[in-house]
């Protein structure tokens, strides 16, 4: 664990500490219960946007293609009655295309990240309310499909499933990210991708890749959410998602300009986004000021991190004027 | 000096074969062959844009020639692929750095070829680091593998790029301007690996602007002018003068040109003056019209400072200003500016330009006044002048319009100087100004000083290059810790006189 996911680690105890002396209930099963699922789901793909900001890109189309994906699931499932591991494997082969479309368009038409999945973030919205007309996606009354519900939105030993997944991905990744040539490759193309490509990275592939795993694991998320909230309002389903996945990629140590940050910071950055979001709740404080207090803490956050490695720097630099002036003293 | 072809040698590792790389409208290369014998040190020399670096990435499989081949071990390529170059053991040096800070040792050195281990194929950590160690220990390091790169040195990471080479068996090693950010006694240690390498029978490729080092270093020296080869040099061939002559086709001598008249009135004097950097130091200096002063002095003794506070940059804490008979005290460069007082200054890219601004914006930046009407800026004004100031200077852009960025260093020291030219200049500070650029533009920018100081213009320059200060100056001020220490004449100009004035040495 790096000393900046150790600082983020403890400002969540510190956090947690204080809301539960000021409501005992943030500890209760329930609450637990309820912020472990949002974790989870948020987590889902703001791990994904973290392969992304590794490269020095960004994906700002997340949470369109949730509301976009969630209405396919739905309907594939409500309505023309696929089965369900059938509808989730097209749902997440649709995503896996979208996030092949970004890649591409940003390796091989040179375009901007930020252009490219603007234009993802309109369209697949647009599309999405098209698709059904305005109309909410939902299943048919009654409806019940008990393995797929199991999995989502089941609990076992108290714990939802959603949270097990994002685990079991974060370790998946953590492997991917730290321990793989990938993962490596992935990190020097996003300090300096030319560098990079001279020495034989695939650079190309390497950023594309990036794009379409973070868009896996966002129709993952959107299967996930849509059940979780079981029909899905195709123009308000989402919004400002990618946001959250940006903040808690950006909490959790990731820089935007590339290259920097971990699996673990930024699933403890979800952490922290969802707990801030719970402690609106229980501290009695307006839900309107959820933003604002989300914003205030990240604000904070990153400049507390930014001072502290100039510090750091600071430091380094005395050390090596040290040597430096060693050298000098020493004769010849 | 021999064509080079006429050089037949048993074995060469690799030959370029009549390389040429065509861009549109630029010719980089034409029909350059070169090549590498087994455990030598070439040095390639030329000024900036002679095609250098175009040639080595050419070796190096970054881009691929128009025409030409390239032979190794008797097979003969159209084109490398950067794999295919790295795996001929062909390794680059970089000249800006390429290391990755955000990954530690090792993982720099393998980067691209990682070890693997286990039914994953996961990064093996262990065994990498392990087979950096002697890697490390061949260049002389001290670091560890599992040292993050941000915690390192400049010259460091130039060892670690080194040692990365080694790590693929390369048999040329090229090195680009390596010793740029590295202290003397850094330089010492990269000789001596060198030195090493060369022993092991591995060929250095050795790109330095430094002929000193070259000097040093190289077994056989290979010019390049404009992309044409300007011709070879063998060991016993190699001095100084030659290297300049194949560099830019003439002799150095003509670089410098001697006044045409004695030195006139006194433009600027300074008595007493004292200022923040150096408040304990007084300063007499005179500067005539017709003479070109050159101040040298080691690094931090003050000469900038000192140029800055005549400039209105930083204050004059006591003593008298002269300009021209009036006595002067600027607040700020707005003052010195409006006195015909102009600094150009050391840091080009940070204070002498806005760099991702166009030329022609350049250079009415600071009187933008005439070229202005009703208080609008007049596009036709701007470039009009800008235009002039291209064609007097030489300033190599396809147009006035194009940003300062994109320009060499020359070019943009040209544009500095357009900016103060087109402004009636009463005296110029030149604050290291041939620092970064090639010998070329280093010849327009003296024969320009020496103009203006034809023309009644008081010039000074300030300058840590020895040379250039003994070749260009009329009169040089010393300056030690603040504090002129001595004057010379021409007469008694010599790298001991300027050396012992600035250490303080008898």
């Amino acid at each position: 664990m790096h000393k900046k996911d150790m600082g983020l680690a403890v400002l969540i105890i510190v956090v947690g500490a204080i809301v539960y002396l000021r409501n005992p209930l943030f500890l209760s099963p329930i609450n637990l219960g309820n912020t472990a699922n949002l974790i989870g789901l948020f987590g889902l793909f703001a791990i994904g946007q973290g392969f992304v900001i590794m490269t020095g890109g960004i994906d700002l189309s997340v949470g369109s293609m949730i509301a976009l994906l969630g209405v396919i699931f739905v309907d594939l499932v409500g309505r023309l009655g696929v089965p369900w591991p059938l509808a989730m494997a097209i749902t997440v082969l649709v995503g896996t295309l979208m996030g092949l479309a970004h890649g591409l368009l940003i390796t091989k038409l040179k375009m901007q990240p930020f252009v490219v999945t603007l234009c993802g973030l309109l369209i697949y919205r647009g599309v999405a309310r098209g698709y059904t007309g305005e109309a909410t996606a939902g299943f048919p009354f009654g409806a019940s499909y008990p393995e797929l519900e199991w999995l989502t939105i089941g609990r076992s030993f108290g714990i939802p499933h959603s949270f097990y997944a994002m685990i079991i991905i974060g370790v998946i990744c953590w492997f991917v990210l730290h321990r793989s040539v990938y993962g490596r490759h992935l990190q020097a193309v996003g300090k300096n991708e030319d560098a990079a490509r001279y020495s034989g990275v695939r650079t190309g592939l390497v950023i594309t890749s990036a794009y379409v795993i973070c868009a896996v694991l966002t129709s993952i998320a959107a299967v996930y959410f849509a059940m979780f909230t079981r029909s899905v309002q195709p123009s308000s389903h989402g919004n400002f998602y990618e946001l959250y996945a940006i903040a808690a990629a950006v909490l959790g140590g990731f820089s935007l300009r590339g290259g920097e940050g971990s699996i673990i910071g930024v699933i403890l950055g979800a952490v922290l986004l969802q707990q801030l979001q719970n402690l609106v709740n229980l501290l009695g404080i307006p839900s309107s000021l959820n933003f604002a207090v989300m914003g205030g803490v990240i604000l904070v956050g990153v400049l507390a991190d930014q001072q502290f490695s100039r510090y750091r720097q600071q430091r380094r630099a005395a050390r090596a004027l040290d040597a430096l002036d060693k050298e000098a003293a020493t004769p010849g | 000096m021999k064509s080079p072809d006429a050089m037949p040698h048993p074995h060469p590792l690799l030959v370029l074969e009549n390389i040429s790389k065509v861009y549109p409208g630029v010719v980089a290369l034409s029909n350059v062959t070169l090549s590498v014998r087994a455990g030598e040190v070439l040095a390639l020399i030329g000024e900036n844009g002679a095609g250098k670096s175009t040639l080595m990435k050419i070796l190096g499989g970054v881009i691929a020639p128009s025409s030409g081949r390239i032979i190794i071990d008797n097979v003969a390529h159209d084109q490398l692929s950067v794999t295919q170059s790295q795996a001929a053991g062909i390794a680059f040096v970089h000249q800006e750095l390429n290391v990755f800070d955000n990954l530690d040792v090792a993982a720099n050195m393998f980067l691209g070829r990682e070890i693997r281990a286990g039914f994953f194929q996961l990064l093996d950590l262990k065994a990498m680091r392990e087979a950096a160690r002697p890697l490390l220990a061949r260049v002389g390091a001290t670091f560890l593998p599992e040292t993050p790169v941000a915690d390192l040195s400049l010259a460091e990471r130039q060892l670690l790029e080194i040692a990365k080479a080694l790590s693929i068996d390369a048999r040329v090693v090229i090195m680009d301007e390596p010793t740029s950010s590295l202290t003397l006694s850094e330089t010492r240690t990269l000789m001596k690996v060198i030195a090493d390498l060369k022993a092991q029978g591995i060929a250095v490729i050795y790109i330095s602007h430094r002929l000193g080092e070259v000097e040093d270093c190289a077994d056989r020296v290979f010019g390049l002018r404009d992309g044409h080869v300007a011709g070879e040099l063998e060991r016993d061939e190699i001095n100084h003068d030659a290297m300049i002559r194949l560099m830019i086709g003439r002799d150095l001598k003509s670089l410098y040109m001697p006044p045409s008249r004695p030195a006139g009135d006194v433009i600027l004097s300074l008595r007493g003056v004292r200022i923040e950097a150096n408040p304990a130091a007084r300063v007499d200096l005179e500067l005539r019209s017709g003479e070109i002063l050159g101040v040298a002095g080691l690094v931090g003794a003050g000469r900038t400072e000192l140029a800055e506070a005549i400039f209105g940059i930083a204050p004059v804490l006591e003593g008298d200003v002269v300009l021209a008979g009036n006595s002067f005290r600027p607040g700020s460069p707005r003052d010195a500016i409006a006195a015909g007082l102009y600094l150009v200054p050391e840091d080009r890219k940070r204070t002498g330009l806005v760099l991702e601004s166009s030329i022609c914006e350049n250079i009415s930046l600071a009187d933008l006044a005439s070229v202005s009407r009703r208080g609008l800026v007049s596009r036709g004004l701007v470039e009009a002048r800008a235009e002039t100031q291209r064609r007097r200077l030489d300033i190599r852009a396809a147009d006035v319009l194009r940003n300062a960025a994109e320009l060499s260093g020359g070019n943009q020291q040209k544009v500095v100087l357009g900016k103060w030219l087109s402004m009636r200049p009463r005296l110029l500070i030149f604050d290291e100004p041939t620092r970064g650029i090639d010998v070329g533009a280093k010849w327009e920018i003296y024969k320009l000083m020496r103009a203006l100081a034809e023309a009644g213009v008081g010039v000074m320059m300030i300058s840590s290059d020895m040379e250039e200060v003994i070749g260009v100056s009329d009169r040089i001020v010393v300056l030690r810790e603040g504090q002129v220490t001595g004057s010379l004449p021409r007469a008694q100009f010599s790298e001991h006189n300027v050396l012992r004035l600035a250490v303080g040495a008898n």
